[in-house]
């Protein structure tokens, strides 16, 4: 760091007026504290922000790859998968997914969290190592895991159902998209848990006990104090999770690549997954690029929200 | 997360004064069932080829065998996957500490023009999924031929995960009361000196979570580094580990003991930042 001696010397014998003996002593140093920080962020984020927006102008495809220049097309990739019906139908099946995923993780978030304050201590404790063991699983061997449960020939899925029922005990569950998107949305919701039960948990804990006291003598019980009460308080909480849900399940695409094999159908195909195969399955990226700036588009309103209540909390500090 | 996780040890709060035994019935019942995949990885990786094959699967791993593995380590690129996941990691965590502390150190102590957009452009940036942005990074990285090179995943991880750095680092920095540090130089230490004796341990935990958010990333991405590494002596073990099949079909014990030792180092340190996150900020530094 660059304090030169004078600087350290200084005397500070004055702390009532330190915000403008700051700006005086420190000059340019902020500046050249964040300059790294800014280079990497331009460079590595907002250059290819730009890049990805100019590319869906753009038609460039595996000639343009080579020559490294794409050609100006204005805004023919938008009008090719606004009219392209497949675009429709992999636009409706992300919104299903992501809907049944973020509702799914944030009910059964909050029936944890719930249970997790009604709970004995010491099952809470192992409760909570056993979340915390599964948050901390890494994506890819959670989906390997998964992968295996619900394998065809020997799964132990296939198993465990085949003793309630011998009719059971041969269900192929990627054969059907649809009962195959069921399955990748339950492993989503499998990792997300972890992350919102012990956040929603320690909400809970911040809700005064008074006011909860005050409502109940006010004959406030369980789904109105719940209602009424509760959800208010802990609601910024909440809004942080749904957001950052609905950003995390929107984007999908590890979860279908990887238990699909590299191969899934074309009725697997979620907004994440589509805009991958279109640039790099049949080297079309500048409507790769289209089909993600679309995406971003759809997710800024999930970030909205959560940037409104991350602000909040920030000048709280 | 920090302070909302530090503060959920805190006793009392609504509903949890009386425990039931309902609450603990259904409590061991989805224990049981969120451990589950873990356990069965745990238990496919120490049976013998023919009790994972079976159609009557044992729930007990007997004969008990290490068999899988010594195939997972024997396995081609087992070892340069994982050297290169650890150059990768190590690089991110070292560049994202340096870069984010001294940017977290302006923003937290030093008024300057221009701070409130740098915060508001730190959020923001967080937004931008790397699943978008693989398009435009794969070309331009393709420009400067280093597509299949660790650099341009190194420096893309760095870019995504430097912005939870700095708020994280803000955080811990503007939890400490400068007049610790006034105090300690006019007790006769030098500006630096101050810094590395009394700042920096204050803001250790702040260091050691924001590390192992930085190595949980580098050590799990997968799309960016299946995207651009396209040889194999280049790939990441996420990237190994998803290439997991033959064409004889997928070996699923070897394939579970592999899952096992690429989630050791993340579970570890996961652990260590869980403890770390709870036992606060500046506890003791200033007695009232």
């Amino acid at each position: 760091m660059t304090i030169t001696p004078d600087e350290v010397e200084a005397p500070n014998t004055v702390p009532d007026i330190v915000p403008v003996a700051h700006t005086a002593r420190y000059g340019r140093l902020p500046y050249a504290l964040v300059l790294p920080s800014v280079a990497v962020l331009l460079v590595v984020l907002a250059w290819p922000m730009y890049k990805l927006v100019t590319l869906s102008f753009q038609n460039y495809q595996l000639k343009e790859l080579i020559s490294g220049s794409g050609e100006w097309i204005g805004l023919s990739n938008y009008t090719d998968i606004f009219t392209d019906p497949q675009f429709w139908q992999v636009l409706v099946r992300s919104v299903l997914f992501t809907t049944v995923a973020v509702v799914g993780t944030m009910v059964v978030g909050m029936a944890f969290a719930l249970l997790m304050r009604r709970m004995h201590a010491a099952l809470r404790v192992v409760f909570t190592a056993v979340l915390v063991l599964v948050w901390a699983m890494p994506a890819l061997v959670s989906i390997t895991i998964w992968k295996w449960m619900f394998d065809y020939d020997y799964g132990v899925v296939n198993y465990l159902l085949g003793k309630l029922n011998p009719d059971w005990a041969l269900i192929n569950w990627f054969e059907d998209a649809r009962i195959g998107l069921a399955v990748i949305a339950a492993l989503v919701i499998w990792g997300a848990l972890p992350f919102v039960a012990i956040s929603l948990y320690a909400a809970l804990g911040q809700v005064p006990q008074d006011v909860v006291e005050a409502a109940q003598v006010d004959g406030a019980t369980g789904f109105t104090l719940m209602r009424r009460i509760v959800l208010p308080i802990i609601k910024p909480v909440l809004i942080i999770l749904t957001s950052l849900s609905v950003i995390w399940d929107f984007q999908v695409f590890a979860q279908i690549w990887v238990i699909l094999e590299g191969r899934p159908t074309s009725d697997y195909y979620t907004i994440g997954v589509y805009a991958f195969v279109q640039s790099f399955g049949i080297n079309d990226y500048g409507r790769g690029a289209a089909i993600a700036i679309v995406m971003l588009l759809i997710m800024l309103v999930a970030s909205l929200f959560y940037l409104r209540q991350m602000r909040r909390i920030g000048d709280e500090d | 997360m920090a302070g909302t996780y530090r503060r959920s040890r805190l006793p009392g709060g609504v509903m949890g004064s009386r425990p039931s035994w309902i609450a603990n019935v259904v409590g061991v019942v989805v224990l049981v069932v969120m451990a589950f995949p873990i356990y069965w990885m745990v238990v496919t990786a120490f049976k013998p080829k023919r009790e994972i094959i079976s159609p009557t699967p044992s729930f007990i791993p007997s004969p008990f065998t290490l068999d899988n593995f010594t195939k997972a380590l024997d396995r081609e690129y087992f070892w340069s996957s994982i050297g290169n996941s650890l150059i990768v990691t190590v690089a991110v965590v070292l560049l994202s500490i340096v870069v984010g502390l001294l940017a977290a150190l302006a923003v937290a102590w030093m008024p300057f023009r221009g701070r409130g957009n740098y915060i508001v452009a730190i959020i923001l940036v967080q937004m931008i999924p790397l699943t978008a942005l693989v398009i435009p990074v794969y070309l331009m990285l393709n420009q400067v031929h280093l597509t299949d090179a660790l650099v341009g995943v190194i420096i893309t991880y760095l870019a995504f995960v430097l912005p939870f750095t700095i708020w994280t680092l803000r955080g811990f920095i503007s939890g400490v009361p400068r007049e610790i540090e006034e105090a300690a130089i006019i007790d006769g230490a030098t500006r630096f000196q101050a810094f590395r004796l009394v700042i920096l341990p204050l803001i250790a935990p702040g260091l050691v979570a924001t590390s192992v958010f930085a190595f949980i990333q580098a050590w799990n991405e997968y799309i960016l580094a299946y995207v651009l590494l396209s040889s194999q002596s280049k790939q990441t073990v996420t990237v190994w580990l998803a290439g997991f099949t033959t064409s004889r079909g997928t070996d699923w014990g070897p394939l579970m003991a592999a899952s096992i030792l690429v989630a050791i180092p993340v579970v570890v340190f996961f652990v260590i930042v869980q403890g770390r996150l709870a036992s606060g900020l500046t506890a003791g530094a200033v007695k009232g």
